[in-house]
């Protein structure tokens, strides 16, 4: 792989860029892999990156169904955070985080990672007890967050309205270095590293069964044939039910459409990204210009990657009193993903009853900002078939004992 | 938007006056039933992608609680019914049938 560098810009510039090389391969199927990997989005190509990184396994396919990072990967709105209430959250989610810090170098990519700082609203008093104590919470697990009052929200955001009739701004919680990523060039990044590494990423390939021999699993049927592998990854997303179902077990999921939207395109007005999660709203400025918008997702299982109109409604009527200057603004694309959502609204990266079967779903709204601690944590259990300190608490087995993983009231709706 | 007839008021029911209440015909297990049947019954859910018996309450109109089969794939509603029964009635199985010949039919993933 030839490096990416100024000096690589300049030398292509004289040669008529006749000289850039395809980012990565697109082989067709072995017959054997040590590891398949099922799902090339974030989660997945960043699994098989710290396979290869971390545990020197490089005979890895990932398989993808449709094109690389075309799933949720390329449907949400890039938000990075990590000021979760539980310590296991916290804990991979700053992981991540701090992955991201580096990425770009890691990868040789540019991923556009932008610690903008994210700032949550607290707008009712139960969310200012809430974001305090969360404030207190990561103090305690070592991620960097704060509880400000409005005066500082309106210094960082001048575009807020801190005395909106209903919801007025109490105050926030913030996270100086979170912020946003391209999220397709993660995927690309990653693809590339892979690619690299002698890994071979296989795009318009469907599973369609799971094979299996005394409990284990031996291989996949796709598309493309009958696949072999010594392990198998399940990285899908909205479609892990499917895939379980496939593999003959059942997960604690169901999966529903989670939209989001982005505006016209307009002068920078915003540097931070701001998540109003009493009235479900998020929004935050790309680097185009357009406002990013995203919201709550829809109450009923689907699988159409479209989401019910009227909840886009409800999400720019509620940011139009917190934003009111994006009253007159355009909305100019709409676009669903499918989540995988869970009882307790964390993820689960967890061994399954087939032996070497490995699953990492059930991410929900919180997916984009989870992938390099994700795909870390997900890389060690399957190397090393026993999940290690990230992975151990979000095991499945967890819904049987109790032992839960609350997130869904710590972190609000939007997620 | 998502209609659903309400079979109690007789409305055709839009999205806004509905909630949904998830995945239909849950065996109840309590307290004293194994540790599988009781995580089962709280946490596991078939999730299918396509026909799927769910609950609805028409929560700003009559109020009451009904059952509906709809296609999480199309979106394509089959019927709605009574929320008094412990599975889908025969008729509607059988259409669902008739329209979805792939279809493995009501409980075969269990």
């Amino acid at each position: 792989m030839k490096r990416y560098s100024a000096f690589a810009v300049a030398r292509e510039a004289v040669r008529y860029h006749q000289g850039w090389e395809r980012a990565w391969a697109s082989p067709q199927p072995k017959k054997r892999y040590d590891v398949v990997i099922v799902g090339a989005g974030g989660h997945g190509l960043a699994t098989a990156f710290y396979l290869g990184k971390n545990f020197g396994i490089t005979n890895v396919a990932i398989i993808e169904k449709g094109w690389l990072g075309g799933g949720n990967t390329g449907r949400n709105t890039t938000i990075i955070r990590s000021n979760y209430l539980q310590d296991p959250s916290a804990a991979i989610y700053e992981k991540a985080r701090s992955l991201y810090e580096t990425m770009s170098q890691d990868l040789n990519y540019n991923v556009m990672f932008s610690p903008r700082g994210v700032m949550m609203l607290a707008q009712t008093q139960s969310e200012i007890r809430g974001y305090e104590r969360t404030a207190h919470a990561n103090a305690y697990q070592g991620v960097k967050t704060e509880f400000i009052g409005p005066q500082r929200v309106k210094e960082l955001c001048p575009i807020i309205n801190i005395d909106g009739p209903r919801y007025p701004v109490l105050g926030a919680l913030w996270q100086a270095r979170g912020g946003t990523a391209r999220h397709d060039a993660v995927a690309w990044g990653y693809a590339r590293a892979c690619s690299d590494m002698g890994m071979d990423i296989i795009q318009k390939c469907e599973v369609t069964g799971v094979r299996q021999n005394a409990g284990k699993v031996v291989g996949v049927d796709t598309t493309k044939g009958a696949i072999d592998c010594d392990k198998l990854a399940i990285v899908v997303a909205g479609h892990s039910g499917e895939l379980a179902g496939m593999a003959g077990f059942r997960l604690p999921m169901e999966s529903v459409a989670l939209q989001a939207l982005v505006s016209e395109p307009i002068k920078p007005c915003m540097d931070v990204v701001v998540m109003a999660n009493t009235v479900h709203g998020y929004m935050s400025q790309s680097d185009k210009g357009e406002m990013v918008i995203g919201g709550g997702t829809d109450g009923f299982n689907n699988y159409t990657q479209r989401g019910s109109f009227h909840h886009i409604e409800e999400t720019v009527r509620a940011l139009v009193e917190t934003f009111p200057m994006i009253s007159r603004l355009k909305m100019l694309r709409q676009w669903g993903g499918i989540v995988d959502v869970t009882g307790d609204r964390s993820p689960v990266i967890t061994k399954t009853p087939l032996g070497n079967c490995f699953m990492n779903g059930g991410w929900g709204t919180g997916g984009f900002k989870s992938i390099p601690g994700s795909g870390w944590a997900m890389a060690e259990l399957v190397a090393k078939g026993e999940p290690g300190p990230l992975a151990a608490a979000f095991g499945m087995d967890r819904f049987k004992e109790g032992r839960f993983i609350d997130e869904s009231v710590a972190a609000g709706v939007a997620h | 938007m998502l209609t659903l007839d309400c079979p109690y008021c007789g409305v055709a029911a839009e999205e806004t006056e509905l909630h949904g209440g998830g995945e239909a015909h849950l065996k109840r297990f309590g307290p004293a039933s194994s540790d599988e049947d009781f995580e089962g019954y709280l946490f596991m859910r078939e999730n299918p992608k396509g026909v799927n018996f769910e609950r609805w309450r028409h929560v700003n109109g009559c109020g009451k609680w009904f059952h509906a089969a709809r296609c999480t794939m199309t979106l394509e509603v089959f019927g709605t019914y009574s929320a008094q029964t412990t599975e889908p009635p025969k008729a509607l199985l059988a259409k669902i049938k008739k329209k979805r010949p792939q279809w493995p039919g009501y409980g075969a993933e269990k």
